[in-house]
């Protein structure tokens, strides 16, 4: 291989020039990609990034001619200046056209430019193991024996940081941890050597920490290979920890492109300006929160959590003969919420953290503990022990918001009916009077009188997510859970929601329990955090206080492999919790 | 209000009218994209109608059995009617045909008449009938001029009974028996389903044993033994219900299951937890909120549940223990069909079978459009 000598230089890997891509229908042609260019070298990393719909899983699609049916390319060239490992200096291949099915196509799918996906479960094969789909690629491709390609999936594996990859060789992809899956399917995309690495988000399927991991090992393998890297994600702070070169994208075009430090520095278009600003907004306390707290001090505890356990039955064993299995979901937690107050709870999946919302709200019923609610005249009760029948009362003072705006609406009512129901069951309002209420409440979120009439359907997420808001203040609540009320939001609208919950709270003297797994956004809204791990609550604190300096090392390791949205905050070193 | 509240609003507010479609107007729309189930449902709509109006539609009292006509072959309708002279003019007709017997073999054959013709007329007076056993009427849809004379598009039978006729009153046991024993099954299969996936436990584990037991149970030698049961005095309206009874007895443990899958995917879904947060009682949850989430699937199941039913009784009825003659179903019809003497002879007594046939196929497809069709609301991106 002659890349030795090419070591310190970057030459042109592969150059997209005007490319457009349609999916035509039959009423109309929907342009996903429109005249796009950009251009990868070697040895660097180049972020598209944009919010959904923007075009840019569409434009790396395109490169190798995996389209959805029935997306073409129209016009433009995509032109490979690689082949083997030699540089193609005079001719390069245009990859425009080849035919999608040809045998020069599939010689460079995989060899040349190989691809990652965001969901690595659907993209490995669940009944061939781990070290078979490797050796599949390798004998495909470089014809090596059977025998020779197991070796070599063993090494890739171990390159990939797999432990004891001899043994992870043998297993198949459903045994493996997300994190460990995203490694397989990175090892798989190695095997044949490949110049250009195209990454689709690779790591908005996992945690933080698990995704600063595979970060890294993309880097390092970048590093040590001299490859191209095309990585597409929605995050901003990803793309201003691992970007050597930005491409903004928005409804298929290219709205701004450029270094990195540039474009973080002055960005020129409003919208690469909105996408920084509002992640680096979200970094820092909500001024409206902290004017709120200046005028009003945080009261009495409201809501007191003590010892809360949760087990899950997994098999209650045959006819009772065998011992019960359960899943300890929540060992022991112990939270307060004090009136006018935003607790959050912020900690990875399968921490608890929605296990233990749960509970405070009992949907699901607490194994042990104390959830000791003080109502409006300043009497206690233990909503541990009540009845379902009983808990009505309260689910009128503690309202939930959930995190899916298209699950937790019913498809089947009109917007007025979904936001009137508490109040209709109650037998508090009716008709007319019902209506004018709703109305009010949809003015409340900001929604027009008119949203009433319509169905759930009709609305985008964040508009949908602003009438589970109004459902959730419908009755007049204390207190409200939200659950990832902003993960399945765009950026742009999550510090929007936001502030729309604060001014809600100015107004109608809500306490907030906030659960998140996104730390700028507990820095934005709360004013106090329980961070929760494997179950446990391990660290309770005031929110700056806890963010700035943690005291306990999972905190610590948290804070470190959150993505800064500041490509000069880089070189923190991350801290690793076992 | 704040700046991007009034954005949301205007936004909004420019949205079409079309979305303030309801779901059955998204299920039209995505029913119609799919050709076969339209075809499909125009076809069983057909079926229905003949089935409602079957007296008025079929040419001849399906009983009535003429000796000279025995096995008499299919004819074809011609529209154009040419004089002697070689001018034409509009009159629908058939050709008269007239049994010969070969004077050495004594087979019975069918020639044409020359110049013989049976007229026939749209809404003209024919055999008299009791319309729904009610309304003594005679007028057909399609008649000979000439009330004695007779015409055969399906054939005759070895009694000389018109085939069309009986086919067309078969269409009604056959298409009806399918919707009776299917509503009964329904009734059935919600309530148990529904127990059974919204109380979950050990109610849950008996009714899930009582339908695998169903369901493991041989059919056929146990309609077999529940129609063998039956007296043989009772009348054939009577024994109509007792077999819709036996089929659905069977029938409802496939949509037990379907109700009851429903129940457990609905139950935790966020619409519902919320649902029950908003302080509805059980019974407005699953009456306002499930129940409606299911009516299409619940729907697209019955649909494919029919042709099952339709089957059963034409195989009931073809082995002789279903219904009996003078009762008409497809079955009964395909009685006939058992001795190879009839196949030599009249080749066309089958077309009750190319009638269950399509029958069976168009329901599948409007099934299958229907299940695809039952949620508008499913993610097309996941």
């Amino acid at each position: 291989m002659n890349n030795t000598t090419q070591k310190n230089t970057n030459p042109t890997v592969l150059e997209i020039k005007n490319l457009v891509t349609e999916f035509p229908t039959r009423k109309e042609t929907f342009r996903a990609v429109d005249n796009v260019s950009y251009s990868l070298k070697a040895g660097k990393t180049l972020c598209v990034v944009g919010e959904s719909g923007s075009g840019k899983s569409v434009t790396a699609r395109s490169i190798l001619q995996i389209l959805d049916a029935p997306g073409r390319i129209v016009s433009g060239e995509i032109l490979l200046h690689t082949q083997g490992g030699k540089t193609l200096k005079e001719n390069p291949i245009d990859l425009v056209r080849l035919k999608s099915r040809s045998r020069a196509i599939r010689s460079i799918r995989g060899r040349e430019i190989a691809m990652i996906f965001q969901e690595p479960m659907s993209s490995l094969s669940p009944i061939h193991r781990i070290g078979n789909q490797i050796a599949e690629v390798l004998q495909l491709h470089e014809g090596l024996s059977k025998k020779q390609a197991w070796a070599r999936s063993v090494i890739l594996l171990e390159q990939v940081g797999i432990p004891e990859p001899e043994i992870a060789a043998k297993r198949f992809s459903f045994e493996f941890s997300g994190g460990m899956r995203q490694r397989a399917m990175i090892a798989m995309a190695l095997a044949c050597n490949p110049s250009v690495l195209i990454a689709d988000e690779p790591t908005t399927a996992l945690d933080v920490t698990t995704q600063a991991e595979v970060l890294e090992l993309i880097k390092s393998i970048q590093a040590e290979r001299n490859m191209a890297v095309l990585f597409i994600t929605h995050d901003i702070g990803v793309v201003a920890q691992i970007a050597d070169e930005v491409v903004v994208m928005k409804k298929g075009k290219v709205l701004e492109k450029g270094d990195v430090f540039n474009i973080f520095k002055n960005p020129s278009h409003p919208y690469t300006q909105e996408l920084i600003s509002s992640a680096r907004e979200l970094d820092q306390p909500a001024i409206q929160r902290l004017e709120a707290r200046a005028r009003q001090k945080i009261g009495k505890p409201i809501l007191i959590a003590e010892n809360v356990r949760k087990e899950f039955v997994i098999s209650s064993g045959m006819f009772g003969l065998k011992a019960k299995k359960v899943a300890v979901g929540l060992k022991d937690a112990s939270i307060e919420l004090h009136a006018g107050e935003n607790l959050g709870i912020v900690g990875e999946s399968g921490s608890g953290k929605t296990t233990l919302a749960r509970c405070l709200q009992r949907i699901y019923d607490n194994t042990a503990g104390k959830i000791n609610y003080t109502d409006r005249n300043g009497k206690s009760v233990n909503l541990g022990e009540l009845k379902s029948n009983q808990l009505r009362p309260y689910w009128r003072d503690i309202r939930t918001i959930f995190q899916d705006p298209f699950g937790s609406l019913n498809p089947r009512m009109t917007i007025a009916k979904i936001i009137g129901e508490p109040m209709l069951v109650s037998g508090e309002l009716s008709g007319r009077e019902l209506d004018m209420r709703v109305e009010e409440l949809l003015e409340l979120v900001g929604l027009p009188a008119s949203a009433a009439q319509r169905y759930p359907h009709a609305f985008s997420g964040g508009q949908r997510q602003r009438v589970a808001i109004a459902r959730a203040i419908g009755p007049k609540p204390r207190i409200i859970i939200a659950d990832e009320p902003t993960s399945a939001l765009d950026l742009s609208l999550r510090s929007k929601t936001l502030d729309l919950l604060l001014t809600l709270q100015d107004q109608m003297d809500l306490s907030f329990i906030f659960v998140t797994h996104d730390i700028s956004v507990v820095r934005y809204f709360c004013d106090r955090v329980a961070v929760m791990y494997k179950g446990e609550i391990i660290e309770v604190g005031d929110s700056e206080t806890v963010c700035t300096n943690p005291k306990h090392l999972y905190t610590q390791s948290l804070l470190s492999a959150v993505p800064k949205p500041d490509p000069m905050q880089r070189s923190n070193k991350r801290i690793i919790y076992s | 209000m704040s700046e991007t509240s009034k954005k949301v609003k205007t936004q909004i507010e420019a949205q079409s009218k079309k979305d303030n479609a309801s779901q059955w107007r998204l299920m039209w729309n995505s029913f119609r994209q799919h050709r076969l189930a339209m075809f499909g449902g125009i076809i069983i709509l057909l079926f229905y109608t003949i089935a409602l109006f079957a007296e008025f539609i079929a040419p001849f009292d399906p009983h009535a059995s003429t000796s000279k006509n025995v096995y008499h072959p299919p004819q074809l309708i011609k529209f154009i009617d040419y004089d002697d002279n070689g001018s034409w003019s509009y009159r629908p007709h058939v050709q008269l045909m007239k049994l010969d017997r070969d004077t050495i073999t004594l087979e019975g054959k069918f020639s044409p008449v020359q110049g013989r013709k049976v007229y026939l007329k749209l809404f003209t007076k024919g055999d008299p009938y009791k319309m729904w056993g009610k309304f003594n009427l005679s007028r057909h849809l399609i008649a000979p001029v000439n009330p004695d004379e007779r015409f055969y598009l399906f054939g005759a039978d070895r009694l000389g009974r018109d085939m069309l006729s009986r086919t067309i009153m078969g269409t009604r046991i056959s298409m009806s028996i399918g919707l009776v024993g299917v509503a009964l099954s329904l009734f059935i299969g919600i309530i148990l389903g529904g127990i059974s996936g919204y109380y979950r436990g050990v109610t849950d584990t008996i009714i899930q044993r009582i339908i695998e037991i169903m369901i493991a149970l041989p059919t056929i030698p146990l309609w077999l033994a529940l129609s063998a049961a039956m007296p043989q005095d009772w009348s054939t309206t009577t024994r109509y219900f007792a077999i819709t009874i036996i089929l659905s007895l069977v029938g409802w443990t496939e949509l037990a299951r379907v109700v009851r899958g429903r129940f457990l995917t609905l139950k935790s879904e966020d619409f519902v937890i919320a649902a029950k947060l908003d302080g509805g009682s059980q019974w407005r949850i699953i009456f306002r909120h499930i129940l409606p989430s299911m009516t299409s699937h619940i729907i697209a199941a019955v649909t494919l549940a029919i042709p099952a039913m339709i089957l059963a009784e034409t195989a009931l009825s073809f082995l002789g223990l279903g219904l009996q003659p003078p009762a008409v179903s497809w079955g009964v019809l395909l009685l006939e069909v058992q001795n190879i003497r009839s196949i030599a002879a009249g080749p066309w007594l089958f077309l009750p079978g190319a009638m269950v046939l399509i029958a069976v196929l168009s329901l599948n497809f409007l099934g299958d459009g229907l299940r695809d069709a039952a949620d508008p609301y499913a993610r097309k991106d996941h």
